[in-house]
């Protein structure tokens, strides 16, 4: 059995540090695993997010070697285990303790969001009709697990600190499954123009890079809706038809 | 009691998985004042693990399907111990369950007309599962989330609770703490929903996360609800079980829908050899028709690898135990065969189990369209649970309800695969409506503080008691949990006996005493230890329920075996439900109930469905 050293961020919003580990590692062990017996032998008050631990649920996302990652799913045996192995909370939102960052404001955002509105049922019994190839891409955005590693990753707000004016690639992907589902009815380009702040997105592809549910996240979310706000707002003949039509 | 936050609703509900958020969204249409509180963060309990289906007869693939065979397929795969009118609300109302989740956006996959497709599913007649991919239960909570998000739900995220409040015989409120600070709360309701889910975490290998520690079970136990058929516990057939840190993880049954089979280390497919007498007639019997009926021939018969979840968990183990197993204790399921069946099997495996391949791709770097996985089975679901009212869901507790997995009655023995998510929508829709009409039929009475202050202090004793004993052995929470799962898998897993009974009540008699004064280090805020410790509580009482109604059903039916008694009944007796009670004395007290005698119309179908 080899050994591995881990360097876990501890402590709260008041003061916080690396603390080393040394630990056992076996055959076929993720992060979480190691993680998990450290606490059970070593540092039984240490707080780490976890549920599914099969990566479905996106609770368990973290830093590790400083590359946002789902602890469930990163394997040890693709760590080098001679240097210590760095394992920290999502920087990109407030420290609640050791691992544990304080998500609280993605849920106050999704909730502001327009909801999805549907058309009239298609069919008597209430229900829809919809092709299997006009749903393939809301499908793959509804694959989203909610890590939010994608926000932990984004510059906008990990740098610059916009989480008033701008909702990350999450929303985006959530923005773009309703504009995009075929018997929704609400129009949603003007908040992503104004509040939601897609102008800021500057296409760097890092939330794409770092989805563990391999969601084309820029290129198939983003990058259409913003062409759906230039269309609408920047378009220049329907700009002139809008300044003709007051 | 000024010093803790109080909470004032007119419907709490615990739990926020389907059932819970169901209920939720149910409780609130009117304009009552609405409750929720979960342990973990929104969107993340264990319905997002669920992976095949939700189980509803729309009759968008086959049209011969109807309420009626639902029904039909319940009660058999539930031995005839389930509640024949649950059963029955079950099947009329899930068709209407599944169509409103898309009316809230849900997207499933699609049939060539553009409706809902639906799934073959073991122990079910036709194809009935409602799926997107393999990641039907995402889609489900997903949808119920961001609808109930805009109800005027009032959500508490990482939140626990620890005890039921009553006022006389009425419940009246919940005690708990919030995660972060470990700061106490107290909620008021004139009506409790439970939606607490499984039991999963008393046991070694499991499908479960931390949070099924049997939480609603204990809650409604200890208030005086009664707990019906604790020792139906379901493992389910394929988990992983390479490498060890996986071990328990789920492997969809959606896998031998589309087609996987099962063989032993001799490349044979040992479903065939025992196919069990209420199913000889609806099994196929042979490779070709099998294959046949995974492809949607309607006039084929099911292989036997879509025969119910207890048969084929039994078959395995019977594999490993008479030396036929695969490398790692388990046996094979090999869906990458199918290449000989059809072209381009590896991009249609992928398309049809996408979080399969993934699981298996990335934890055990292995690819599922190219050779054949390891599976054993895994604690996976209690049929068992809180005894409720058929119609409305209320326990014998004046207030309480409970829906979903931690309430009882739909499954009976053996859990039919689908019926879980069919069963959270329908049900936790109707303790929501049940809940809500009781809270505005009685008034609110007020709390009795006395009571709040014990539990208070026992919440905290873990960080008053001694490190040490000084007899040397270790205390921490973890520690006990792991014994505790370690004899619970031991001696209450698939195969039981009177002896490894007897010998589990006396262990866990044994580990109550330890949990008595388990220790915990640290201090209030998001301390796993000390969370760990507050839910051996439950997991104990859980375990003893299990272990005793195991002990008291002398016969092996359904998930329940006992090696002493295989017969299916005890001679003479007929057929019963275990109900368990907390006695006056404090003791936890067992009896038998028969099971009610079916309504004539409902036998008419059962008997014409043979």
């Amino acid at each position: 059995m080899a050994k591995a050293t881990f360097r876990i961020w501890r402590g709260n919003a008041e003061g916080a540090q690396f603390v080393n580990y040394d630990t056992e590692v076996s055959e076929g062990m993720v992060v979480l695993d190691a993680i998990h017996r450290i606490q059970a032998e070593q540092a039984n008050d240490m707080a780490v997010r976890w549920n599914c631990k099969a990566g479905k649920c996106g609770s368990c996302s973290a830093e590790i070697n400083g590359q946002p990652k789902l602890m469930c799913m990163t394997r040890m045996n693709a760590l080098p285990l001679d240097v210590p192995i760095t394992v920290e909370p999502m920087r990109a939102f407030p420290l609640i303790k050791d691992l544990v960052a304080d998500v609280s404001w993605n849920f106050r955002v999704k909730e502001k969001m327009k909801p999805f509105t549907p058309r009239p049922p298609d069919a008597e019994d209430g229900t829809w009709r919809m092709e299997q190839e006009d749903i393939d891409h809301v499908q793959e955005f509804r694959k989203c697990i909610e890590c939010f590693l994608c926000q932990d990753v984004c510059h906008v707000l990990r740098e610059h600190d916009l989480h008033d004016e701008f909702i990350g690639p999450r929303f985006f992907v959530y923005a773009a499954s309703l504009e995009m589902h075929p018997i929704d009815t609400e129009n949603r380009l003007e908040e992503l123009k104004d509040s939601d702040g897609i102008g800021y997105c500057n296409i760097t592809k890092c939330c794409t890079k770092v989805c563990p549910e391999h969601i084309t996240i820029t290129d198939n979310a983003i990058i259409p809706l913003k062409e759906r706000v230039v269309d609408q707002f920047y378009d220049p003949i329907k700009k002139l038809f809008r300044v003709f039509s007051r | 009691m000024a010093s803790y936050e109080t909470h004032e609703y007119d419907v709490l509900i615990i739990g926020a998985g389907g059932a819970g958020l169901r209920a939720a969204i149910e409780a609130a249409t009117g304009d009552l004042k609405v409750g929720l509180v979960c342990k973990s963060l929104l969107g993340k309990a264990h319905t997002v693990m669920a992976e095949g289906g939700v189980a509803a007869a729309l009759a968008n693939v086959d049209e011969r399907d109807s309420w009626r065979v639902h029904f039909a397929d319940t009660m058999r795969g539930g031995q005839y111990l389930s509640n024949a009118r649950m059963a029955e609300l079950h099947a009329k109302e899930s068709p209407d369950r599944v169509r409103e989740l898309e009316a809230w956006g849900a997207l499933f996959d699609r049939t060539q007309d553009g409706g809902i497709l639906q799934r073959n599913f073991g122990g079910h007649q036709y194809p009935r599962l409602a799926h997107v991919g393999d990641r039907t239960g995402l889609e489900m909570i997903r949808a119920l989330q961001d609808h109930g998000i805009h109800q005027g739900i009032e959500v508490h995220m990482e939140n626990t609770v620890i005890s039921l409040l009553k006022t006389g015989d009425r419940v009246s409120g919940a005690f708990g703490y919030e995660r972060e600070k470990g700061r106490f709360k107290i909620f008021t309701a004139k009506s409790i929903v439970l939606a607490t889910g499984g039991i999963g975490k008393a046991y070694k290998i499991t499908s479960n996360s931390w949070e099924y520690t049997g939480d609603g079970h204990s809650l409604a136990y200890h208030a005086g609800a009664e707990l019906i058929d604790m020792e139906f516990v379901q493992f389910h057939p394929t988990g992983m079980v390479w490498p060890p840190s996986v071990r328990g993880i789920l492997v969809t049954e959606g896998v031998r829908g589309e087609g996987g089979i099962l063989t032993n280390s001799e490349g044979k497919r040992f479903m065939f050899d025992d196919i069990p007498e209420l199913y000889v007639n609806q099994t196929a019997d042979n490779p070709e028709e099998g294959w046949l009926y995974t492809q949607g021939d309607r006039d084929a018969r099911r292989p036997p690898e879509l025969l119910t979840r207890d048969h084929v968990a039994r078959c395995i183990v019977r594999e490993v135990q008479e030396g036929r197993g695969s490398p790692h204790g388990g046996v094979f399921l090999d869906i990458a065969w199918i290449k000989e069946k059809i072209p381009n099997a590896p991009e249609h495996i992928r398309r049809k189990l996408p979080s399969m391949y993934h699981q298996f791709k990335e934890l055990a770097e292995i690819d599922i369209t190219a050779e054949p996985m390891e599976v054993g089975p895994t604690t996976h679901y209690i049929m068992g649970g809180i005894r409720v009212d058929a119609d409305s869901q209320m326990t014998a507790v004046p207030g309480l309800f409970a829906a979903g997995e931690c309430a009882a009655g739909l499954h009976g023995a053996n859990r039919l695969g689908g019926n879980s998510l069919s069963d959270l929508l329908v049900f936790g829709k109707r303790a929501g409506e049940y809940a809500a009409q009781f809270a505005m039929e009685n008034a609110s009475v007020s709390l009795d503080e006395s009571e709040i202050e014990t539990i208070a202090a026992h919440t905290l004793k873990p960080f008053e008691n001694p490190a040490d004993d000084g007899s040397g052995e270790k205390m921490g929470p973890y520690d006990i949990q792991a014994q505790l799962q370690e004899k619970m898998q031991d001696l209450v897993g698939i195969a039981r006996s009177q002896e490894s009974l007897t010998q589990a009540l006396e262990e866990i008699q044994n580990l109550r005493e330890k949990a008595e004064n388990v220790h915990a280090i640290g201090n209030r805020e998001y301390n796993a230890g000390w969370h760990t410790a507050l839910d051996l509580d439950c997991l104990l009482t859980v375990s003893e329920a299990i272990a005793l109604a195991a002990l008291e059903r002398r016969a092996s039916i359904g998930a329940h075996s006992r090696d002493d008694y295989p017969e299916k009944e005890e001679s003479g007796a007929s057929k019963y439900n275990t109900i368990i009670k907390k006695a006056d004395d404090g003791a936890m007290e067992i009896r038998r109930h028969p099971v009610d005698e079916l309504r004539t119309d409902l036998k008419e179908i059962i008997d014409e469905m043979g």
